[in-house]
Order: C-alpha cells, then structure tokens, then sequence
C-alpha cells in the first residue's frame, strides 16, 4: 500500500511530502479562507449595526448576521484550517504517509456540506439563535444537523491525524519523541475529540427536539454541555496557534524550543484543564456550587494558564536564543530590534503572541474569577475576551502561517509582497482595538448581543454612560480597519493562490524568507540555554500588567457592591 | 566505539531501551492515553459533576 504513495521532497525544509496530504491541507486551507470571508463580512455588519452613529442593519437582520457571523468565523473557518494544521504537523512534519485519505477527503465533505446546510438554515431567517443556540430558543432542524455533519466530519479528520501518527512510528519515519509542533497538534486534536463528543450529546437531542421527536431539552443542562462544546472548541485554537507559533519560529529563525519536556509539559496542562475553563460561562447560575465553580474556574484553569504563560515565554525565548546564536547579541533587544518585521509570518506571529498574551490572556483570567466575573458577565466584555484569543489570537496566527503555506505547500510564490507586510499590522492593530473597546463598553456594563443600546422603543428608559458609546464608535472604527486588513488577507491569498507564478520542482521560495535552518521544524530536541534576558524583561512587563489589571477590576467590584 | 555500546548493553536490562526512557516521556509518547486522560478529566470534573449539581435542583412545586 505505501509503495503506492506520491511523495516530493520539498527544496527548502528537506521534508518528504505526501502529495495527498498536501491536497487535503489545500483543500482545507481554501474552504477556510471562504468561510473567513463570509464571516468577517457578517462581522463588519454586526459591527456597524453596533456602532451607534450608524445602526445599519434592522433588529432582525442584526440577529441574523450575528449567528452567522459566530458560527462561520468561530467554528467554519478556525475548524477547517485546523484540519490543514492536523495534516500538516502529522504527515508532513513526520515524513509519512497519510492515514486513510479516503476518509479525510470523506471528512472533509462532510464538514462542507454541514457548514453550507447550516449558512442556508441561518440565511432562510428561520434560524437566528446566534451561535449558541440556547432552548427553548429552537432553529430549523438544518441548523442542527448541519453543525453535527461539520462535526462528524471533523472527528474524522481527528482520527485520520490519530492513524497517522501511528503509521510514522510504526515505519519509523522520525526519531525518539515526535517534535513539538506535533505534539501541539495532538493536543488541539485530544481536545477536539471532547469538543465533539460533547456537541454530539446535546445537539442530537436538541436536533429530534426540533422534529417534535423529543418533548422537552432542560436549558440548564443544554447549556452546561453546549459549553463543554462551545468553550473547548476554542482551546483547540489555543492548542493549535500555540503550535502555529513554534512552528513559525522554527521555520523563519531555526529556532528550537527552550525545553522541549517544559514545553511538553505545558500542553498536558492543556489536555488535563483547559477544557474546565467552560465553567466560566455557568458563574452565575445559581443552580450550581461554589466548589463546582471555583474547581473548575480558578484551580484547574489557572493550571492551564500556567501552560499559556510558559508557551508565552518559551516562543519569544526560543526566538531569541535563536538571534543570540545567530550573534545579534548587544543589549536586551537587539535580536527583536533585527528582527524580520516585515516578513508577514514573523510579524502576525509576533502581534499574535502579545496579543493573546496582554488582552485574550488577561481578561481570561478576570473573567474566570467567580467574584469579578460578576461585574462584565453577559457584557461586550465577553466577546472583547474571545475576539482578543479567537481572533487577536488564533486568527492572526493562522493568517501568519498560511504566508509559509502559500509558496511551500501551494508551491505559489506569494504575490503583492508590499501589501502582505502591511496585512499583519492593519489587521492585527484593528483586532486589538476592537477587543479593548469592546471589553471596555463591557466594563461600563454595555451587553452583548443587544441591537440597540438607547433602548429607544423600551417602556423603561435606561442610559448608558456617554464614554460606552464613544467606545462603542471607537470598536466600529476599529471593526472597519479590521475588515479592511481581512480583505488585504484574502486578496493577497487567493491571488497567489491562483494567479501566483508556480515555483519550480527544487525552487526556494524568495519571500517570506524561510532559512534551511527551518527544517528544525520537523525535529525533537531543544536549544538548552536559559540566556533571554530581553524575554525575561517582557515577562516583567506581562506580569506587572496582569497584577495592575487584575487589582483594578477588583476595585471596580467593590464600587459596584459598597460595603461601608 | 565498540566497547562503549558493549557496555551501555551490558548496563541496560531492555534491549529495546524502553527502559531508559524516563516515565513521563513514556506517558507523552502515548498518544491514545492522552486521549483517554484529556476526555476523562473535564468529562469528570465538567460534565459529569455538574450534571450531578443540576439533577439536585428541588423541583419547584
């Protein structure tokens, strides 16, 4: 059977690629950047609407754009670029054939066929019950079983990762342990398998609830294991940015993790915890204890978080250690001073880390408090937090490493080279404010998922403070130079895509840089120095804002609940 | 050369060298026991437990 498998060497890292496995990651790749597209446009109209000198859509359309917008950017696209990181780290990182491509290509109609059955549900106007689709709030029953086909598929995409790592040990295509960027990858996919055997529990149900084949679906039971889907499915973007981000440092400087066991370490603290951050949207149901809350939304996840902060210093650090052995080595910064800031790999992955560090992190962190929680809870705080991880994060990260993937696995050199420097910033600076302004209108107790906050046809008046409404034309401006760095993304991507010159057999890609040093990638081991002091100091920095941070919100607290 | 790997045999009981590589990176080597460690744990400690929490609810009357 394996003598049957087309491979190609690739010129510039050295690995062995499977040519179906590049298909499937292509395939991937494209289906993800379409659903980015019609979720980002949905967003800027989410965005515009919330905008208060704008309002432009009507309340039902405002509901509509919204489910659409959660679903095809939260779940569609971030799932299906996430199978092309699978297939990636698996096959390609480990110089093996692919596991069953059949089944992979299986797994990926399905998942399409899925995301177009629910966009079409959403679309009909039937099914506005955003993404989280809480009963007795009932959609049509495509909206349903169009998430669960995209699930099924993705599961399967799951196993096809699974098999493949077996197929590379048994044929011993890679020594010892496999490499980080893999395990980072086994983690994502761990957490998916949860992520989708929690969905499947609560939506089959909530699918013959919607046929009339079951009377009755408990809210609060709905809504605990929705977010053991909900909320999982967003750490297996955190497992797989986190290991977007090593690969881009070893694939644009060499650089080797740290401690590979330190590292490792870190994403069991993923496997074992960080799915129990889901309890954070149950704080204030009073229907459970506080030793059920706090368990799970302060001791098991600050072990999680434990992990996030030692990728955050061990990404920058191995950077680093990298530019000193390079011998960029005076003062605290030159090594990040040199760097390649106007390569868009580096710089998206760069802008990803500060930014999931300093904003999704943080506020992370305060939302999770049972206490503090209560003061943004159901606020624009939250979507502040998550568009600071999904998108400050886990997006840019992605957009980060599909510049690598465009000339290395598309074999398309990478056109509009000027624009693709800029992209990074215009869309990473446009992400952040979004995220700050959101979260601070949450702050100021602006809610979610609100047409209109001038409650204008409300029997009761309420005002919000006047600083809530410049944030929230702040977010708008932001939203539109957010949108505006998505379309110079998806411009830059699929012009290459199709209309890029075709790189040569054993051609080297020119730009983005990628150094023979990268092939570092594909391997287990470690840089063995501790000597970064330039990371040490922003891990000061980090931690200075995080206590800073934390203090105020507690503040806040206690003017909210005075109790002299 | 061949006196060092004489020796390291003659010191490792496993020929395979199974032996010598430390528990905890026999653990994340396993990938199938992450697995089943990454269900069960939030499965335990989310799901199941919460469901426990909810079930003891009084039911109003």
């Amino acid at each position: 059977m394996s003598n049957l498998v087309d491979f190609r060497t690739c010129p510039t890292t050295g690995l062995r690629v499977d040519k179906s496995a590049e298909n499937l990651i292509k395939a991937n790749a494209v289906a993800a950047v379409v659903f980015l597209s019609i979720g980002g446009l949905f967003g800027l109209l989410v965005a515009l609407t919330r905008w208060p000198a704008v309002h432009f859509l009507p309340a039902d359309w405002f509901y509509l754009a919204l489910t659409a917008h959660g679903l095809d950017v939260l779940l569609v696209w971030i799932i299906f670029f996430e199978m092309a990181v699978l297939y990636f780290a698996s096959a390609i990182l480990l110089n093996s054939r692919l596991a069953g491509p059949r089944w992979a290509w299986t797994g990926f109609g399905l998942m399409l066929a899925g995301a177009l059955i629910t966009n079409v549900a959403v679309l009909r106007g039937q099914s506005s019950v955003m993404f989280t689709s809480y009963v007795p709030m009932q959609a049509e029953p495509a909206f349903y079983l169009g998430i669960i086909l995209f699930a099924v598929g993705a599961l399967i995409g799951c196993f096809v990762f699974f098999g493949t790592l077996v197929i590379a040990k048994q044929a011993r295509t890679y020594e010892g342990s496999i490499p980080l960027v893999t395990f980072g990858a086994l983690t994502a996919a761990i957490i998916a398998v949860f992520t989708i055997a929690s969905g499947a529990i609560i939506l089959i149900p909530t699918l013959l609830w919607s046929v009339g084949l079951v009377s009755h679906i408990d809210p609060l039971v709905y809504k605990t294991i929705w977010w053991a889907m909900g909320h999982s499915s967003q750490q297996i973007n955190v497992s797989a940015h986190v290991a977007v981000w090593y690969a881009i440092a070893a694939m644009v400087f060499g650089a080797k993790p740290l401690s590979e066991k330190v590292s490792r370490m870190a994403f069991l603290m993923y496997i074992l915890f960080l799915q129990l951050a889901s309890a954070h949207h149950m704080l204030v149901e009073p229907g459970f204890s506080p030793e059920w809350k706090i368990f799970n939304t302060s001791y098991a996840m600050y072990l999680a978080v434990l992990g996030s902060m030692i990728h955050g210093m061990t990404v920058p650090g191995s950077i680093e250690a990298a530019q000193r052995a390079r011998g960029l080595t005076k003062g605290m910064f030159e090594w990040l001073r040199k760097a390649p800031w106007g390569n868009p790999a580096f710089a998206g992955m760069f802008m990803s880390l500060v930014f999931f560090g300093f904003i999704g992190g943080i506020s992370g962190v305060v939302m999770g408090t049972e206490q503090i929680n209560l003061i943004m809870h159901n606020t624009l705080y939250v979507p502040g937090h998550f568009h600071g991880t999904v998108v400050a994060g886990t997006t840019l990260a992605f957009m980060a490493i599909t510049y690598l993937l465009v000339p290395l696995i598309f074999r398309r050199e990478l056109m509009m080279k000027k624009l693709a420097s800029w992209q990074p910033y215009v869309f990473g600076i446009g992400v952040a404010g979004i995220s700050l302004f959101m979260m601070g209108a949450g702050t100021l107790g602006v809610s979610r998922r609100h047409w209109d906050m001038t409650f204008a046809d409300a029997q009761l008046p309420f005002d919000y403070p006047s600083a809530a409404y410049l944030m929230m034309g702040l977010n708008g401006i932001f939203a539109v130079l957010a949108a505006i760095g998505g379309l110079m993304f998806i411009v830059i991507v699929v012009g290459s895509v199709f209309f890029g010159r075709r790189l040569g057999q054993d051609e080297k890609p020119e730009y983005p840089e990628v150094p023979p040093q990268s092939a570092a990638v594909g391997h287990y081991g470690s840089s063995e120095t501790l000597r970064i002091p330039g990371t040490v100091f922003l891990v000061g920095i980090f931690f200075v804002a995080f206590v800073l941070y934390y203090f105020v919100n507690w503040k806040y607290l206690s003017e909210v609940w005075p109790l002299s | 050369m061949t006196e060092t790997s004489d020796s390291e045999e003659a010191v490792s009981p496993d020929p395979s060298g199974q032996d010598s590589i430390p528990l905890m990176q026999r653990v994340l080597d396993n990938p199938f026991l992450l697995l089943v460690l990454g269900i069960a744990v939030p499965a335990v400690f989310y799901i199941i437990w919460g469901i426990i929490e909810i079930t003891q609810i009084p039911i109003a009357d």
